[in-house]
């Protein structure tokens, strides 16, 4: 219990002191999983929504493959990120390994599924509910998508924030790809099993405390953002 | 669509630094707290910012034969001479010591703190079936503790060996937990701040020091590589100020490392 | 003077699903003007009539033939559900959304809604999310959202079945008022009273066939079937 009091009050000082170094370690975890996190949305969303709508002969079977790669261990990610930034990779002339743009490539393919799948359900219960109606309307295949975009808007939101969640406390891939360089690449959970390995668990713990209190900033603030843009719920 | 691109480009985009130099380093070498120190040095004297990559031994060795660092500062003399013949860095510069301790228990069943050497303290060990953690990562640590062993021409396997496959942070913490014997190093054991009911129990036998080797890697097998600020790096590390920093670094009272490049070559 | 979509004939339909005959062989005119009430026991292919009709049912077999192209003949059509689907919008943004998919201007749209949500009733719910009205108000609301895009013909499943008399009686004002102005009319309903006070024709299926298809008057006082016979006194029907 000692521990976890002392991260408790490690964590309050580290922000009330606005400590340097754990304000650029944050502001470089927000950078690099908000961008994940978008990039992989603009993939994720009309992906889930497509399968959702559309029948072709393969559909069970992409979105069995979907779903096993909502498990793909990070650090299996984050080693083939590697070996394909690698200098001595196919992709190793474009220099970006050990950089945030390596952190976000590994984090765009961890979460990506994660947050196609979940579009996918959300979408496809809608389309179940919407069917008969939006066919009888005679919309086009571009309404249809756009409706069910714009209606299923907060499930979406859920999801995206479900591959936010996810790549905020990711570090499996983002030590390999990221190299957790001080000032360059390091971020809270990086940081936090550097402070775990040199057994300063109080520090890690702080550090974890913060992690925490982001995620769930990060998440009511979308939610009130997502709420009074327009009124009511359902 | 382009808006979406630019604005990604926007977010990813690094700042390009005047001169930077990425360095891997061995868990040991950093979590002993000297990097802290000689960082800003090196930036102040040389303009140079050093990005540490702080893996074990054998990642180390891999980021610099794939040319994904432009230097490396390890300690495993058998496998540094290898990278160096294989072509991939261009020499190997000897730097610093310091040296390997033994950590155990308190109440030491074993008995390792009447041992007269490291290989005796080893036997000790596994006679008693005391439990041992090994890094077992293949890392510089690990490799002298295997060097060690076959020294020692003791078993080592059985219930009571317990190999973790991680860094030395992470294997210190797992042998808090078991309250089992583990060699590290001086360095990391005193930077290390979950000691419990563990203490150093042997060290100073001189097969135990931990020679510290500086390789720049070779420019002409990647050509991408910084090697005019990974020379100037070496420069500085073999130089009068980086001697003063390591011989005046301490922890505690009790001095890490000794330099011992040689200014000659 | 548009051309009118009607009258439509469907020529030999039949659908089947999972080697199930649902409906026909049917042959079946809908002509220019009416109210047609659909009546029949569960079963008979009520429903299933009405969505082949619309296009919402592929046919196994047969066409459905209407005066103008497809496309066109679609989009000036509707349909109102058994259980009405809401959008998850405002009431409002209900009753806009079938303009705005063809094209009107979003200011024009709002007056058209405001002048329907008036006309049945919802006008002080506007702003309210559509899936949380009442039913009857929610079935109101999908007739209006039918209407708002003055199609030549509506179809409308049982569209009564779950409400109370005053939202019935609501329903079947504003359904004859819509009629009388000449909008044809196709409904499905059990209710022998409500058949009664709107038909002007009926058609009476029994096995997803036509079994009877009269004149309101001629059906009710002399039907042509025992079953209509038996229904029309008050027995069950299977």
């Amino acid at each position: 219990m000692g521990d976890i009091w002392e991260g408790i009050s490690a964590g309050f000082w580290l922000v009330v002191t606005l400590d340097p170094d754990l304000v650029e370690i944050t502001l470089m975890s927000l950078r690099v999983t908000v961008t994940a996190t978008i990039v992989a949305s603009c993939v994720a969303l009309p992906f889930g929504a497509w399968l959702a709508i559309r029948r072709f002969r393969y559909r069970r079977f992409v979105i069995a493959v979907l779903n096993a790669m909502m498990g793909l261990p990070p650090v299996v990610v984050g080693l083939i990120v590697y070996l394909m930034l690698s200098r001595s990779g196919p992709l190793g002339v474009l220099g970006l390994l050990f950089t945030p743009t390596a952190m976000i490539i590994a984090q765009v393919i961890i979460i990506t599924p994660l947050i196609a799948s979940i579009a996918h359900q959300a979408i496809r219960d809608l389309w179940a509910d919407y069917h008969d109606l939006l066919i009888s309307m005679s919309t086009s295949k571009r309404q249809r998508i756009m409706t069910l975009i714009w209606d299923g808007r907060r499930a979406l939101l859920t999801a995206a924030l479900a591959g936010f969640g996810r790549a905020i406390g990711e570090v499996g891939a983002i030590m390999i790809v990221g190299g957790n360089i001080d000032h360059a690449t390091r971020v809270l959970t990086t940081a936090i099993a550097l402070e775990t390995g040199k057994g300063d668990f109080s520090l890690a713990l702080g550090l974890g405390f913060v992690l925490i209190a982001l995620a769930v900033t990060v998440n009511v603030v979308i939610h009130v953002i997502g709420r009074t843009e327009r009124e009511g719920k359902w | 669509m382009i808006r979406i691109l630019a604005c990604v480009l926007a977010l990813t985009g690094t700042t390009v630094n005047a001169e930077t130099l990425k360095v891997a380093v061995t868990t040991s070498f950093h979590n002993s707290g000297l990097s802290d120190i000689l960082l800003p040095a090196i930036a102040e004297d040389t303009g140079i910012e050093v990005q540490l990559l702080v893996v074990g031994t054998g990642q180390a060795l891999r980021l610099g034969e794939a040319g994904d660092v432009d230097a490396i500062l390890v300690h495993s003399r058998a496998a540094e001479e290898a990278f160096v013949a294989n072509g991939f860095g261009t020499h190997r510069r000897e730097i610093m010591y310091n040296d390997f301790v033994f950590i155990g228990p308190n109440a030491d069943p074993a008995n390792v703190s009447e041992a007269t050497s490291a290989t005796d303290a080893l036997t000790r060990i596994a006679q008693a079936k005391a439990i041992f953690v090994s890094r077992g990562d293949d890392s510089g640590t690990h490799k002298k503790e295997l060097s060690l062993w076959d020294a020692a021409d003791v078993a080592h396997s059985g219930d009571w060996y317990r190999p973790v496959g991680a860094g030395m942070g992470a294997a210190l913490n797992t042998a808090v937990g078991m309250d089992a014997y583990i060699m590290a190093d001086r360095a990391s054991w005193l930077n290390f701040g979950n000691k419990a009911d563990l203490a150093l129990l042997f060290s100073g036998d001189p097969v135990l020091f931990n020679q510290y080797a500086y390789i720049p890697v070779d420019p002409n097998l990647h050509t991408h590589v910084n090697n005019g600020a990974a020379m100037a790096l070496e420069g500085w590390l073999t130089g009068a100020h980086a001697a003063a920093l390591i011989d005046g670094y301490t922890i505690n009272g009790e001095t890490l490392f000794t330099f011992n490049a040689d200014k000659g070559s | 003077m548009v051309t009118s979509i009607l009258p439509v004939v469907m020529t030999d339909a039949v659908v089947k699903r999972r080697a199930k005959d649902l409906l026909g062989p049917v042959d079946l005119t809908i002509s220019e003007t009416g109210f047609t009430i659909v009546m029949g026991p569960n079963g008979a292919g009520k429903t299933t009539l009405l969505r082949s009709l619309h296009g919402l049912e592929r046919l196994t077999q047969g066409r459905v033939q209407w005066q103008t192209p497809l496309k066109d003949a679609h989009r000036r059509q509707a349909f109102v559900f058994q259980t009405p689907i809401m959008l998850r919008r405002s009431v409002l943004e209900n009753l806009t959304y079938p303009l705005l998919l063809r094209g009107t201007k979003k200011g024009l749209a709002e007056a058209l809604a405001r002048d329907w949500a008036q006309r049945v009733g919802l006008d002080d719910v506007l702003g309210n999310p559509a899936p949380q009205l009442s039913g009857g108000e929610k079935q109101k609301l999908a007739l209006a959202r039918a209407l708002i895009t003055q199609p030549d013909i509506v179809f409308l499943d049982e569209p009564c079945a779950n409400l109370d008399g005053r939202a019935t009686r609501e329903i079947e004002t504003i359904l004859q008022q819509v009629n009388a102005a000449g909008t044809r009319i196709v409904m499905a309903t059990h209710n022998i009273g409500q058949a009664k006070r709107l038909a002007t024709d009926v058609l009476f299926l029994l096995n997803g066939q036509i079994a009877e298809q009269s004149p309101a008057h001629t059906f009710f006082n002399a039907p042509q079937t025992p079953q209509a016979a038996a229904l029309l006194r008050g027995d069950i029907v299977e």
